[in-house]
């Protein structure tokens, strides 16, 4: 499909890509272009330019810490986390990303593209929030670093704000973790996730049920701690083809139970 | 910043050298620009994956991508598979165990499973499954195309 005409950019720092951000309006970024390319098409969104990521070697790659803690560059691509030794530090980060969509899809997007877009099916904005993940944010003003709960904004929004970069994501030691979901399709998308992470105490977040992930705390793992914690959320699920706001409140309370279990029994 | 951009990509071992606009999809330049029409366009979302390519070793679909982003890039598409009239090991076993009907999702089958058995050259059923999950035939029902996998991984390493 023919695109509307836009200006491109391939930056070769971290600074020169802000600095071109924040004097374009119209400016996005390009990372993976899996979801930006489709946005695109459907004409959803029209950037005026694309900044692509590509050559920002700062922005790849994946480090392990003497204590366990990992920092992911946001261009670090599905199938980098796959394989990566140093991201088996936290397992449950190679499992989800090898059910995200297919080879071609894995190959090409990249975690900081799926937090940033912030689709409320993504697979990544739960997880993140479950295992408490932090993100460090780049202006021309400098940086700033956000937990996940305050990461995510509404749909399609984040703390990333306009000339503005993700530029890493750190992931404390850990390894009691679990994600269940919902998918159309095996790998596909999701109808309702949840993602659960016993580290020290017990989180669980709720994909496909609101604008952002929604994080519950309960005491226990307990079947009937967790369903109680699923039903005060006070969540009012959408409504779509592939399920009622009824049914996807059923299926992320039977979700719940499951990470919560799964992530329980782990060591 | 500019709206077009010169890129040069080696595509099956030609260079091209091109003045190309920032928004043309990579799989418009192979086809309409360097007319390889091997490649398909099936959905143009990302779904099907008529249109995968191998770019620097890495299966892409190429209705996902632009062409500016492949610059400097060395990419492989179905023409590149064949060496003369010949066909080779895998392109033969799809022939010979009926892998396609009407043919519109055999380039992108064929480079994902090229990609597939460089990487694992015995994979299981079920890894053959997963390394062709993004790519859609309405056609054949799968199980010849996964025989045909399966046949040409076996024939490959005798
Ligand atoms: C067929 C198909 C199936 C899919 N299925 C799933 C699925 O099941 N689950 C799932 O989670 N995802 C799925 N996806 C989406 C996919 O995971 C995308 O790769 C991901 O959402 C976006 O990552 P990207 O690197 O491609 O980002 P892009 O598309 O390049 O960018 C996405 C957005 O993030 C912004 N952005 C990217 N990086 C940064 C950064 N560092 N700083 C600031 N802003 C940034 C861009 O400006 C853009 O607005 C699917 C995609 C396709 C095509
Ligand atoms: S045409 Fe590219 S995935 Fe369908
Ligand atoms: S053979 Fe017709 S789509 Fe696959």
């Amino acid at each position: 499909m023919l695109l509307r005409e836009v200006e491109y950019a391939k930056p070769t720092s971290v600074a020169q890509a802000l600095a071109i951000l924040s004097e374009n309006d119209g400016a996005r970024a390009l990372a993976g272009g899996q979801t930006m390319i489709n946005v695109m098409k459907a004409r959803a969104a029209s950037p005026d330019a694309l900044v692509d990521l590509a050559a920002l070697e700062g922005l790849k790659g994946i480090e392990l810490a003497g204590d366990g803690t990992l920092s992911i560059g946001p261009m670090t691509t599905y199938t980098d986390l796959v394989v990566s030794a140093e991201a088996k530090a936290r397992p449950i980060l190679g499992e989800v990303c090898a059910q995200i969509a297919d080879v071609q899809v894995r190959n090409r997007g990249t975690i900081g593209g799926n937090l940033c877009s912030n689709d409320p099916t993504n697979h990544l904005p739960p997880l993140m929030v479950s295992i408490g993940a932090q993100m460090t944010i780049a202006g021309q003003g400098g940086e700033r670093v956000v937990t996940a709960d305050e990461f995510f904004l509404g749909v399609y929004l984040t703390a990333v704000g306009p000339g503005e970069l993700l530029t890493k994501i750190t992931i404390p030691a850990g390894k009691r973790d679990a994600f269940a979901a919902v998918t159309l399709g095996v790998d596909g998308t999701c109808i309702a996730s949840a993602a659960a992470s016993v580290n020290g105490s017990l989180r669980i977040a709720l994909g496909c049920v609101d604008a952002t992930p929604v994080l519950l705390q309960p005491a226990s793992a307990d079947e009937g701690a967790v369903r109680e914690a699923v039903r005060a959320a006070g969540i009012d699920p959408p409504a779509d083809v592939h399920a009622s706001s009824e049914y996807r409140m059923h299926l992320v309370e039977v979700l719940a139970v499951r990470a919560a279990r799964q992530a329980s029994e782990r060591n | 910043m500019s709206s077009s951009r010169q890129i040069a990509v080696t595509i099956n071992g030609t260079v091209y050298e091109r003045e190309v606009e920032a928004r043309k999809l990579l799989i418009h330049f192979i086809r309409d620009d360097v007319d390889l029409t091997g490649s398909h366009i099936g959905c143009d979302t990302g779904n099907c994956g008529a249109c995968s390519v191998i770019v620097d070793g890495t299966l892409v679909k190429s209705c996902m991508m632009l062409a500016v982003q492949a610059d400097g890039s060395s990419i492989e598409t179905v023409e590149g598979l064949a060496n003369g009239d010949e066909l080779p090991v895998l392109q033969q076993a799809f022939s010979d165990h009926h892998a396609l009907q009407c043919g519109y999702c055999t380039p992108g089958m064929l480079m994902s499973a090229t990609a597939l058995l460089r990487m694992n050259p015995k994979p299981s059923e079920d890894e053959i499954k997963k390394g062709l999950q993004g790519n859609i035939c309405r056609c054949t029902g799968y199980w010849n195309i996964f025989e045909a996998v399966s046949a040409a991984a076996e024939r490959m390493s005798e």
